[in-house]
């Protein structure tokens, strides 16, 4: 039985209860991290505060919001929007926050794709990842249900349409998933759910697995190098700091962190005040309207890329190409063939696909929203075409590859 | 080990930059026709060439010329001669009182109305005389003198009756210009006036099948029921609007909706109208901005130095 | 040795009986996500097509829609082309014009002029001739056919008949 003494302080207190002192020594004081990094080892951290900037405008937001299709439109335009004190504040948060956490998300993403942050142990911390980035694109998308205008209803029509997988006709599916014959009050309510509940915990908890992840592997440093961080820790704890490899996550570490922070939040308060146009499409501020279909439809910029890789082709082909490239990230540990854990630029063919791919994405994104048309529709295949060929090109080209 | 910094925050901030201008900019310049603005100079109308009397314009308007047989002038002590529903079940549309019309539209665009309504309005394409189908409202055949005389007179009228530049608020532009077409029910506006607090239930319902009945022969009228414009300061934009008003036929050719022919003082107070309606906090959201600027300079000034205070002996 | 391995056997078979019960907890909350019974029901909107008069327009509604259902006069039937004929519905020895009463430009509603014979969209001038087939620009084809079942004297709007799936085989409709 633990033995318990009369606690000298609060501290004392709950040490005996909590060993408050050693959780603060394993997930602060002597955690340690590689030195050798620069700011987009940061991005984790942006991505945890932009996460809690989330977390609490939606808290908000939940109390006036009407999850019923009569009424969810002007909750969130006219109550929130011109009567709730600082509800247009927490909307905008809300909105911009969605928006900017992909560009981030993207930012860590191809950060770990450059420095190979994926490999010899890490895979798990890659593939906790793209679950995390799924998760995310649920969370995304079914948020955008919620204001109930043109583009929620439209976009919910056609995604939840791609579930007929073609040729297939599983309408029965479709009608499951929305729970009507079109979206209407049964969709909007279990997206609601979806949004405020479900997914919010699966994102927590696939958060805590992310983060567990890396405790045994470490984080990778700007070299790929193999750091012996018992030695590096002995090192610095007896003093010589300047010449160990590794920092404390804190304050070292959260130092630097804080300093990318503070950065990222004069961006992102300039987007929240004077620029949030681009992540609250105007169509969305047309009440649903099914009788009516937008001249344009398409999806929010982050789900673009792979929107255009269903487009160019047939309903089937598409659909397929859709599949793969949903699924094809989180493959990437195990289509990379090559044994070095080292920055792209110093690995040969694939320094190239690397540039090709993130370009590739680009383009795809690009012509994603533009119009299906003459010359964007040719770009657009081609593009498409290329994002399959470098994913059947990666095991060939990193198998090449000589032990550096 | 030479910093490389600098070069990672340039080729993040590029690529951000190009994919940003690709999916916003440049993708919507491709999907939406840019109209530039006019700026209200109705240039396809002529310039009225004769200084009308106002007395001799009174005259006209309240006799010869029988405006009021179907508008109301509260302005001269005239009331409408039918109420809302009625008129627009009657014509398609309840005709506007004229108490603000010399202000609201501009005078190039009143004379040319006065002549010919279809054309002044530019819906020829829906009411072509050649096929029978006429325009509700009368063209004015004169009186029996010089006509672009008479015109000027009834034009300089209008203007005299109407309330100064300055007393124009953004609901009198909205009301006289648009808001017998279009409800604004955040403003709690609809077709045939501001909807008051009703104390019994009945009385409420009436108002509201009155609404209905209204919005039926408007429906008739121009097809369909002309939207809402509550949040049209958000969806639509305020450029959109103007150059919209303007001329709808530039964007949407062949739309029933008809140029309004207001002046550019008066558009503006609509769009003002629209932003009170869809973007109420919108001075709040300036004015927090530049507190929320500021007090985020002094965040990051202090978190650089708490970094460098940390980093100092782990370099 | 026995004891250890019963005891190992008897947590196998503890854990599924719990995956039992999971698995049909996984049964009830599939079934909570179905359609309900009265979205179902407003899914399908049966017709009784003796009750139209010739040359008269009629909107029914169906899953939110308007439904043009208009009876065609002998005089129509004797001027119907091919193309027309593909897009008529008989019931009997009656020929029907069911449409979806949506323009296909931007989604107004057109309305018939029954002496013309035609529809109009007020909204932005496209024509339809009475079987719905478009004859003036700007909408890109005729108005869509809901599905449809004939069963006896009346139409099933919701259900694909072998009609229906025909016209959509000939690209009459999407």
């Amino acid at each position: 039985m633990a033995h318990f003494t009369k606690a000298t302080s609060i501290k004392d207190w709950l040490n005996q209860r909590l060993a408050i002192e050693k959780v603060e020594k394993v997930m602060m004081s002597e955690y340690w991290i590689p030195k050798n990094i620069n700011f987009l080892w940061a991005m984790g951290m942006v991505l945890v505060i932009t996460f809690a900037l989330l977390l609490v405008s939606g808290i908000f937001l939940l109390m006036y919001y009407q999850p019923n299709v009569n009424t969810a439109f002007d909750s969130v335009n006219y109550t929130i929007m011109r009567e709730v004190d600082f509800g247009w504040l927490w909307r905008h948060v809300h909105g911009v926050a969605a928006s900017v956490v992909f560009l981030i998300i993207y930012i860590h993403m191809f950060t770990g794709i450059y420095y190979g942050s994926y490999k010899k142990g890490r895979e798990m911390i890659w593939i906790s990842g793209m679950l995390l980035f799924v998760a995310f694109s649920a969370e995304a998308f079914s948020g955008y249900m919620l204001p109930w205008g043109q583009m929620s209803y439209w976009a919910g029509m056609v995604i939840t349409n791609l579930f007929a997988g073609g040729s297939l006709h599983a309408d029965g599916l479709v009608e499951w998933i929305r729970g009507d014959y079109v979206p209407a009050q049964a969709f909007l309510t279990r997206f609601f759910m979806l949004h405020v509940l479900l997914i919010p915990v699966a994102i927590m908890g696939l958060i805590g697995l992310h983060f567990g992840a890396l405790r045994i592997p470490h984080v990778n440093n700007q070299d790929g190098e193999d750091i012996d961080f018992d030695v590096e820790a002995d090192k610095y704890l007896k003093g010589d700091k300047a010449g160990s490899k590794v920092i404390r996550f804190a304050n070292d570490f959260m130092a630097k962190d804080m300093m990318v922070v503070a950065f990222y939040l004069v961006f992102f308060f300039y987007l929240v005040f004077y620029h949030y146009g681009f992540a609250m499409d105007a169509v969305n501020f047309d009440p649903a309207d099914g009788l009516k279909t937008p001249a344009h439809i398409y999806p929010e910029w982050y789900f673009l890329w792979s929107y255009e890789i269903l487009r160019p082709f047939s309903t089937d082909i598409g659909l397929m190409a859709f599949a793969f490239a949903q699924v094809i990230f989180i493959m990437l540990p195990f289509l990379d063939r090559s044994p070095n854990t080292v920055p792209a630029s110093r690995r040969g063919l694939f320094k190239y696909w690397f540039w090709a791919m993130l370009v590739d994405m680009i383009v795809l994104t690009a012509m994603g929203k533009l119009p299906p048309e003459g010359i964007f529709s040719t770009i657009g295949l081609v593009a498409a075409l290329t994002f399959i060929g470098l994913w059947i090109l990666l095991p060939i080209i990193t198998m090449m590859e000589k032990k550096a | 080990m030479k910093n490389k910094e600098p070069l990672i925050l340039v080729v993040v901030i590029i690529f951000t930059l190009v994919t940003y201008y690709l999916v916003e900019p440049f993708a919507h310049s491709q999907m939406h026709k840019h109209v530039e603005s006019e700026h209200f100079a109705y240039a396809d109308l002529p310039a009225p060439t004769k200084t009308g009397d106002v007395a001799r314009g009174q005259e006209l308007v309240l006799g010869a010329a029988a405006c009021t047989g179907c508008h109301g002038i509260e302005a001269a002590g005239m009331p409408a001669p039918m109420d809302a529903v009625t008129a627009a079940a009657s014509y398609g549309v309840n005709p506007p009182d004229l108490s603000n019309a010399g202000l609201v539209y501009d005078a190039k665009f009143l004379t040319d109305l006065i002549k010919n309504p279809a054309h002044a309005l530019m819906v020829e394409h829906k009411f072509d005389i050649n096929k029978g189908q006429m325009h509700p409202m009368v063209p004015f055949y004169g009186a029996g003198g010089d006509m672009d005389q008479e015109v000027a007179d009834m034009v300089a009228y209008l203007v005299s009756i109407a309330p100064k530049a300055e007393d124009l608020t953004p609901a009198m532009a909205f009301e006289t210009a648009c808001g017998r077409c279009h409800a604004v029910h955040y403003e709690k506006w609809t077709q045939i006036g501001s909807k008051p607090m009703f104390k019994k239930k009945q009385d409420e319902l009436a108002f509201d099948t009155q609404v209905l009945d209204y919005q039926d022969s408007l429906k008739a009228y121009m097809g369909k029921l002309p939207p809402d414009l509550s949040m049209y300061i958000r969806s639509r934009g305020e450029h959109f609007i103007s150059t919209f008003v303007e001329n709808p036929q530039n964007y949407l050719a062949g739309t029933a909706m008809p140029r309004v022919g207001v002046t550019a003082e008066s558009a503006e107070k609509v769009i003002e109208y629209l932003e009170d309606s869809g973007d109420t906090k919108r001075h709040e959201r300036e004015s927090i901005g530049v507190n929320v600027m500021l007090y985020m300079l002094i965040f990051v000034i202090f978190a650089i130095l708490w970094k460098k205070q940390v980093w100092r002996d782990l370099h | 040795m026995k004891d250890s391995s019963r005891r190992g056997f008897m947590g196998k078979a503890f854990g599924g009986v719990a995956a039992v019960g999971a698995v049909a907890s996984l049964f009830a909350m599939k079934k909570s996500w179905d359609p309900l019974p009265s979205v179902k029901a407003a899914g399908f909107t049966t017709l009784d097509m003796s009750a139209y008069n010739e040359n008269e327009l009629v909107t029914e509604k169906w899953r939110g829609k308007p439904i043009f259902v208009l009876k065609y006069t002998a005089d129509m039937i004797a001027k119907l082309d091919e193309k027309q004929k593909g897009r008529t519905i008989v019931v009997g020895s009656d020929h029907y014009m069911v449409n979806l009463g949506l323009c296909t430009h931007l989604g107004c509603i057109p309305s018939y002029d029954n002496a013309e014979k035609t529809f109009l969209c007020a909204c932005h001038g496209g024509m339809y001739d009475f079987t719905g087939d478009v004859t003036k620009a700007p909408p890109p084809r005729g108005l869509d056919i809901p599905p449809f079942k004939i069963d006896g004297n009346a139409l099933v709007l919701g259900e694909e008949g072998p009609e229906y799936k025909k016209m959509k085989e000939t690209g009459v409709t999407l």
